[in-house]
């Protein structure tokens, strides 16, 4: 056999991975923010969109896009919103942002000197000096950034718009970020459409931090980006969430990133929290019939683990006309009466653990150990 | 359907599928694709989409194709129901279909029937006849795919009539059953639906049966699961394995989502920039990959089982445009184990010397595409 | 995992693109692609249809004569000649007695055909008047400043009014070349002038309609429905119509642009209101929205360079209407009259029968309208083809 080179490492490539071990204050840091209030503090958030009919255009229902949902964000968390289509986890992030204008609730977030302001009664005008502290990433790399503009143009906007007159000012800063998210300082001068979608991907991120907000909205950041890709954003995301100590709320709909990332989980279903918890717990330890079933049906990449695969029965509920009692009765294997008739609410069953059912403490259900079981 | 809780006993495995004793047994594929080379002859350049790819299907196997974006599984499927249009075209390889003996009472009907596609007219006869008679395509986009002017029901009396001259009762009689062999709820009146009326699941399941209208040899499935959520994801695949158990059909399942892979698959095919880089049986794919590509993707997806918040390793950099194809082999910039002055200047071949399942790596043999040895 | 394994120099997939993301036009160019803006990208895509880089090319040619008619006549245009009437063209020939000689043109002579009573004119063979290069002939002023008496054609021998008529004579006697020529400058100047009235109209009231949506759209939309609706004929002739005839040339020249462009501005409006109602949902809007940008900020940095391709690509479409309206209700008299010269009112002089058969080269300025518009029209597509990055 013919000999084989390794090849070596270059010091601190672009696009390298960074193979780091948890952050030593990471434990700690994961449970709490510093004993205070949190960076973010959803309450009985609504947003309904009205539907239509006839002729004169009369209001018949509404579509109960989100529909009473709390949870909090503290510093350094990664808090993930999980979910099947239609379960609200993207308007949630858009009335956090207020990219979208909630119909209801409270969005209360915590500024630097200490003041709680609630995001949803703002006006534009107050809103804007408030946008520095929160940022998106987007989902598509390829719409998320105009094609027109350089990278200098795109990263250097936020900083533009925020007071930065000096444009070697801004340099230096898009220099930096670039540096931060691993790309090459001098593709400053380059147009997107000269880049791949993990690289726009990193670009989109770069625009994000340039405010250096403590709080960053990744919607679906990764779900539009080939395998190979997903984990080299993955590790990026952890990496800068690390570095400088930001907080994500993290929607998605991929189970096994949402494991590998989160610190505390949210899992959605047709406008409602079901469950909230710590990552591990929930996914050991679920509470809730939906999650179990959710993590059942994940296709494990694991041919001798086959019968494990399981689908739920039914349709996802119609967010516009959605079932009386608990939302998810109708395919609910642990149904009763009570179910039916009226609608749970999310309470806390341990410590850290919220679930909206019933049943929680009397059913016994199977988390992510049991599918090993099976063979 | 209840969901099994913690203390009950684990289920029986699925049943090994009966067409890996098949392919073992050394029978006649049922589709044999020998060298496939489809390019597209553009003004700046040949693209290779497609560049000497070989594989075998058997007789109530699944195979998988899997590959990221550019890889060129799609164009494999298109090349092999004739669809590719200009500037694309076959350059060379064969495309072999022998029509299997169905069992039972279809035995009477079976008309003998083997061909080289690649060589067929793509609009003659006998391509038509093949095309959805015996190899029917289960498209990625139902929306797209079926006409939104028509009736579900509608089109699939069209298929089966195209194929097989009969009364429109008789044709409706079994479009019925065909859509409620796959699980759609009231079958007769959902046959008067349009596509519009369904939702995601459901959709999925009539063209499914739409597909299955003509009791095709043939399924291919090509990103079936891409567009819905993972609970009816669970459903679809569920279906489909039902399906090809009961009706002794092999199915070409393409995707990206290694999981599904696992779940569904009999024997593997490992794509990278229109080459087939590795293919063998699905446990060893899964756990012994050969291939540091296949090792690679495998290493970079999260799983519900993997660590937590820990830098995923990956594959660093992004592929390549078929316009700028590597020199010699098309995965060695960024191969962990890549050998200078071999990986870089001649093209592996795709060779099962060395071990049991074929890989084109250098690692393993030393045979060159195009015959000979490499030094 | 060993750090070594996983990772790679970067520098062999540094320069490379992604293979889903973009074209093989894109990727092939090479490194020159990543520092091109979206103007050259539509630029390079443009070039390699052939038909239309031609079509750009003979639009110059005829913008060209547009800028400077004059240094392209060979007569004043408005010099008659009664006993000059339809003269047919003297063509330019280069085979003299079977030899090919330099370009020159053969006199005619006329006689009067004493029971008709008409002129009738055949060719001289004995007099050969040759083609000359920026000859000297009438004085002008170049853009109205120069003074010069330079013109791309002249003839050797032949001056005044014994000029040869390349294109024939009209009933008064006056040189049809030379009125085409000058027929250009007003033809298209009317159409440019109209295209850019309406485009202003049309960006900013299909710009207000889109952005802002809600009532002030349902206004403007049922405007444009209610001037779509009615019959353009029947209005430009009551419009045309109550033009004063005593208006001089000038006067009716902008009024007749600013009819046109009151009328044609809808069809930009659309187009421009479809461009921001999709732009407003796509994400990099969003994203500036959300960076805190105002809103003023995000209409004129954002979504206007976004369409301003395909703004480019409808003006070009819009320019040969323009044009052929406004050589209609000139051809109809109820647009430029006399003194005044387009190609419609040329065109006036072919209205009846008997001039198409007795002087068919009175059509000339149709052939010219028809391949201005042509030539227009396929450079709008191209341009629209270019603009539009889905149309691979």
């Amino acid at each position: 056999m013919p000999e084989r080179n390794r090849t070596t490492a270059a010091a601190r490539p672009p696009e390298a991975t960074v193979p780091a071990a948890p952050s030593p204050g990471g434990a700690a840091r994961e449970a709490r923010g510093p004993g205070g209030a949190p960076l973010l503090d959803v309450r009985h958030l609504r947003k309904l969109y009205p539907i239509k009919a006839g002729p004169l255009k009369r209001t018949v229902g509404h579509v109960r896009a989100v529909d009473d949902v709390s949870f909090q964000v503290h510093d350094g968390e990664i808090l993930s919103l999980v979910g099947e289509s239609g379960c609200g986890k993207t308007t949630t992030a858009k009335c956090v942002l207020r990219a979208v204008d909630p119909t209801a609730g409270e969005v209360l977030f915590r500024l630097p000197n200490g003041e709680v302001v609630d995001v949803a009664k703002l006006s534009e005008g107050q809103l804007r000096p408030l946008r520095s502290q929160m940022q998106l990433v987007f989902q598509d790399p390829f719409g998320s950034l105009n094609p027109r503009k350089n990278l200098l143009d795109i990263i250097g906007e936020p900083l533009l718009v925020h007071g930065v007159k000096s444009r070697q000012q801004r340099m230096d800063r898009v220099a930096e970020l670039l540096n931060l998210v691993g790309l090459r300082p001098e593709y400053m001068h380059r147009y997107p459409h000269a880049f791949s979608g993990g690289q726009r991907q990193r670009v989109v991120i770069a625009r994000a931090l340039a405010l250096e907000p403590r709080l960053v909205v990744a919607d679906e950041a990764v779900s539009a980006l080939d395998v190979s890709v997903q984990a080299q954003i993955l590790n990026l995301l952890l990496d800068l969430q690390r570095r400088l100590d930001l907080s994500y709320l993290f929607v998605a709909h991929d189970l096994s990133i949402v494991k590998h990332i989160s610190h505390r989980v949210a899992v959605m279903y047709v406008g409602k929290i079901v469950e909230l918890a710590p990552t591990e717990e929930l996914f050991h330890r679920p509470r809730h019939p939906y999650t179990s079933a959710l993590m059942q049906a994940v296709p494990v990449p694991d041919p001798d683990k086959r019968a494990a695969l399981r689908g739920l029965p039914g349709e996802v509920a119609n967010p516009a006309d959605p079932p009386k009692g608990c939302y998810f009765h109708p395919r609910c294997p642990f149904a009763t009466d009570v179910c039916r008739s009226e609608t749970p609410v999310l309470r806390e069953v341990g410590p850290g653990h919220h679930v909206a059912c019933h049943r929680a403490e009397e059913l016994d259900l199977p988390g992510i150990d049991e599918l090993e079981r099976v063979a | 359907m209840t969901l099994p809780t913690r203390t009950a006993a684990s289920p029986a495995p699925a049943p090994r599928s009966p067409a890996v004793s098949e392919r073992e047994r050394g029978g006649e594929p049922v589709l044999s694709v020998r060298d496939l080379k489809t390019h597209f002859r553009l003004d700046e350049g040949v693209v290779r989409a497609v560049d000497g790819v070989s594989f075998d299907l058997y007789p109530g196997e699944v195979v998988g194709i899997v590959g990221e974006s550019g890889c060129g599984k799609s164009i494999t499927m298109k090349s092999i129901l004739r669809l590719v249009q200009p500037p694309g075209r076959i350059v060379g390889g064969e495309i072999r279909y022998r029509r299997p003996e169905p069992v039972g009472e279809a035995r009477r009907r079976y008309k003998p029937f083997e061909a080289d596609l690649a060589r067929l007219p793509p609009q003659g006869r006998r391509m038509r006849q093949v095309r959805g008679g015996d190899i029917a395509l289960i498209p990625q986009e139902p929306m797209a795919s079926f006409s939104p002017l028509h009736t579900i029901g509608e089109q699939i009396v069209e298929a089966i009539r195209l194929h097989e001259p009969m009364p429109k009762a008789r044709a409706r009689e079994v479009a019925i059953a065909k859509l409620r062999e796959v699980g759609m709820p009231s079958p007769e009146q959902r046959f008067s639906a349009y596509s519009w009326q369904l939702s995601g699941g459901l959709r999925q399941r009539a063209i499914i049966a739409m597909a299955l209208a003509c009791n095709p040899s043939v399924l291919i499935a090509d990103e079936p699961t891409t567009a819905i959520d993972v609970t009816t994801q669970a459903q679809v695949l569920e279906l489909l394995k039902r399906l090809q158990a009961d009706h002794g059909s092999s199915i070409l399942f393409i995707t990206h989502d290694l999981g599904v892979i696992a779940q569904v698959a009999d024997h593997v095919v490992v794509m990278y920039l229109g080459k087939v880089m590795e293919q063998g049986p699905v446990s060893d794919i899964f756990h012994r990959p050969r291939h540091p590509y296949t090792r690679a993707l495998l290493k970079s997806m999260p799983s519900l089982h993997s660590e937590p918040r820990v830098a995923l390793p990956t594959v660093a950099g992004s592929i390549p445009h078929p316009l700028h194809r590597p020199r010699g082999c098309a995965f060695h910039p960024r191969c962990p184990d890549f050998m200078p002055g071999r990986c870089d200047v001649r093209v592996p071949a795709l060779s099962a010397a060395g071990g049991r399942s074929p890989v084109a790596c250098f690692l393993h043999h030393d045979e060159v595409e195009g015959g000979g040895h490499d030094a | 995992m060993q750090p070594g394994s996983e990772l790679v120099p970067v520098e062999k997939t540094d320069r490379v693109p992604d293979g889903a993301g973009e074209s093989a036009e894109v990727v092939a160019a090479g490194p020159a692609v990543y520092v091109a803006p979206a103007w050259k990208l539509t630029w390079w895509r443009f070039r390699k249809h052939k038909l239309a880089v031609a079509c750009l090319w003979v639009f110059a040619v005829v913008a060209l004569i547009a800028l400077a008619p004059e240094f392209f006549a060979t007569q004043d245009p408005n010099a008659t000649a009664a006993s000059n009437a339809y003269i047919p063209p003297q063509t330019v020939r280069v085979l003299h007695e079977g030899r090919v000689t330099w370009p020159f043109v053969y006199g005619v002579r006329g006689e009067r055909n004493q029971r008709t009573l008409r002129m009738e004119w055949a060719l001289d063979e004995e007099t050969r008047y040759p083609l000359r290069l920026f000859a000297r002939g009438y004085p002008y002023r170049l853009f109205g400043l120069i003074p010069t008496d330079r013109h791309l054609l002249g003839f050797e021998g032949a001056t005044g009014r014994d000029t040869p008529r390349l294109l024939g004579t009209d009933r008064l006697g006056r040189d049809q070349w030379s009125r085409l020529m000058y027929g250009t400058r007003i033809s298209l100047s009317i159409g440019l002038v109209a295209v850019a009235l309406s485009t202003v109209l049309g960006i900013v009231l299909g710009g207000v309609s889109g952005y802002f949506g809600g009532w002030v759209d349902n206004v403007i939309q049922r405007l444009i429905e209610l001037l779509q609706a009615l019959p353009p004929i029947p209005i430009w002739l009551a419009l045309s119509a109550s033009l004063p005839r005593t208006w001089p040339v000038t006067w009716v020249y902008f009024a007749i642009t600013v009819i046109l462009a009151l009328l044609g501005w809808t069809r930009l409006a659309r187009e421009v209101r479809g461009r921001f109602l999709s732009l407003r949902e796509e994400d990099f809007v969003t994203a500036a929205r959300l960076v805190g940008a105002s809103r003023s900020r995000v209409i004129f940095s954002h979504m206007v360079p976004s369409f301003t391709s395909h703004i480019i690509a409808a003006v070009t479409l819009a320019i040969p209407l323009m044009i052929l309206n406004e050589t209609f209700l000139s051809f109809l008299g109820l647009g430029l009259r006399p003194p005044a010269i387009s190609w419609g009112v040329m065109l006036q002089e072919a209205q009846n029968l008997q001039s198409v058969v007795n002087a068919p080269w009175l059509l000339i300025p149709g052939l010219l309208v028809i391949v201005t518009v042509l030539a227009l029209n396929i450079l709008g597509d191209g341009l629209r083809d270019a603009a539009d990055p889905y149309s691979s």
